[in-house]
């Protein structure tokens, strides 16, 4: 709450950007301490980490300062504290916080709760809901993802690529020589984060983690590489059309999943018939979308990045060569 | 007993920050700072709704029998991604504004825009009198 409170006054767009994180990380201890550790884990690598770089990008392509603006925020103040007070006043009927006999423990969770191992035999209950009751869903979700990505490559895409200039290589060698503990670290994590992403991956049917998760981790990989190492070299590393490819290629292997179920005679996304043992079936399916998952939310995410990073090159390169049209 | 209630009053609190930034403040960063935090209020709000006295995390183990609710955890996994593609849109859009009108506060961009259409109903009268 200090913190939101602080977001308000600052004016400083970067100190701003690095409360956001630290308000992402306090938020994910808050999951820990309401025993939701699949959450916490994806807040802390989402809310952390990646949103607070993306906003960094961004920041260093418009400025950092924020106008004061001259209005009076008086009818703000009013029109929040109008809607806060009845929302107050609504939560005075709510049932009280840890209850046990709140009404939104008494509709399905009793059967996801006690059915779950019986009917998908995977200790992880968050796992089995999001893969296996509640499938479908979460392939909307993956969409609505896959979408955005879709987006920001149309509003963000460079059609000239920017790798041929010379002054960008330039730039990057500095960058090495200056940050050499950063890059001896960068080298040494890199292996591990991304080992951690698989750990992440499969080991989401038995302890907190997923695709969502996983997904976010190896991300932010590479991003930490593209960062240290300079875009061109990222790219030379990562295609970018075979990341576009996985992106839609997670997709649709998702939603082949459920078809496949579909042609094996169940309901769509129906795991059961995957495999002649029902439980096996279920395994084998929630395994197969969680990796669809994990690609498409790994590649939106580095699609997003080097994007945003891209353009900021593109618009470095066009100051520079104004720059130099206007001293000649 | 009236302290069972807290949690609510925090998101609400919470809630009506980001909301007080996105309609106070004409720089439109901050406006999406100010969504992420409404945004995570309505995550905390839901983790709190699944939280019972005496249960833990919902992954099965023996000896076990209280689990907190594990279907808003689903929800709020899966919308926190979301929410962070979204925004990533909405700085995708943010940039373009920067490019187009060289500014990214709210009233400068609405002066631009004025501007603008001053000059092209001028022009369209100047065409009439010709």
């Amino acid at each position: 709450m200090v913190v939101a409170f602080a977001i308000i006054r600052m004016k400083d767009l970067f100190a701003v950007v690095m409360l956001l994180g630290i308000y992402g990380l306090l938020s994910a201890s808050f999951f820990v301490a309401m025993d939701a550790v699949d959450v916490a884990f994806t807040e802390a690598a989402v809310g952390a980490g990646i949103s607070t770089l993306l906003m960094l990008v961004v920041i260093t392509m418009t400025g950092r300062t924020e106008k004061v603006t001259r209005h009076k925020p008086l009818l703000a103040l009013l029109v929040i504290a109008i809607t806060g007070a009845l929302l107050i006043y609504g939560t005075l009927d709510m049932p009280y916080y840890g209850s046990a006999d709140a009404p939104i423990h008494h509709h399905v969770a009793p059967r996801y709760i006690n059915d779950s191992m019986q009917e998908v035999g995977i200790p992880n209950i968050v796992t089995s809901v999001l893969a296996s009751y509640r499938a479908f869903d979460t392939f909307g979700e993956v969409v609505v993802i896959f979408t955005a990505g879709i987006g920001v490559l149309a509003l963000l895409s460079v059609a000239r690529r920017p790798e041929d200039s010379e002054d960008i290589t330039a730039l990057d060698d500095s960058m090495h020589e200056q940050n050499l503990v950063l890059r001896i670290i960068t080298k040494i994590l890199i292996p591990f984060i991304l080992l951690f992403a698989l750990y992440v991956q499969f080991h989401g049917d038995f302890g907190p983690g997923g695709g969502f998760q996983a997904g976010v981790i190896f991300a932010a990989a590479i991003i930490l590489y593209a960062m240290i190492f300079g875009l061109s070299n990222a790219r030379k590393v990562i295609n970018q059309d075979f990341i576009q490819l996985i992106t839609a290629v997670g997709v649709l292997f998702y939603g082949c999943v459920g078809l496949v179920s579909l042609f094996n005679g169940g309901n769509f996304f129906d795991y059961n018939v995957l495999s002649s043992d029902p439980i096996a079936g279920q395994h084998l399916g929630i395994l197969l979308i969680e990796w669809g998952v994990g690609c498409t939310v790994a590649s939106v995410m580095i699609i997003i990045f080097f994007n945003f990073a891209g353009r900021r090159e593109m618009q470095k390169i066009n100051n520079n060569n104004n720059n130099q049209e206007s001293s000649s | 007993m009236i302290l069972g209630l807290l949690n609510y009053w925090v998101v609400v609190v919470l809630m009506m920050c980001g909301l007080y930034i996105v309609i106070a403040h004409g720089n439109l960063i901050k406006k999406i700072v100010g969504l992420a935090i409404f945004q995570t209020s309505v995550f905390i709000f839901y983790i709190s709704m699944a939280k019972v006295e005496g249960g833990t995390a919902p992954i099965l183990a023996d000896g076990i029998s209280q689990y907190s609710n594990p279907l808003p955890h689903v929800l709020i996994l899966t919308a926190i991604v979301v929410g962070i593609a979204t925004t990533a849109l909405g700085l995708a859009l943010v940039v373009r504004i920067k490019e187009a009108y060289g500014s990214i506060e709210e009233e400068d961009v609405q002066n631009l825009d004025n501007q603008t259409q001053v000059d092209s109903q001028q022009q369209v009268t100047e065409g009439d009198q010709a």
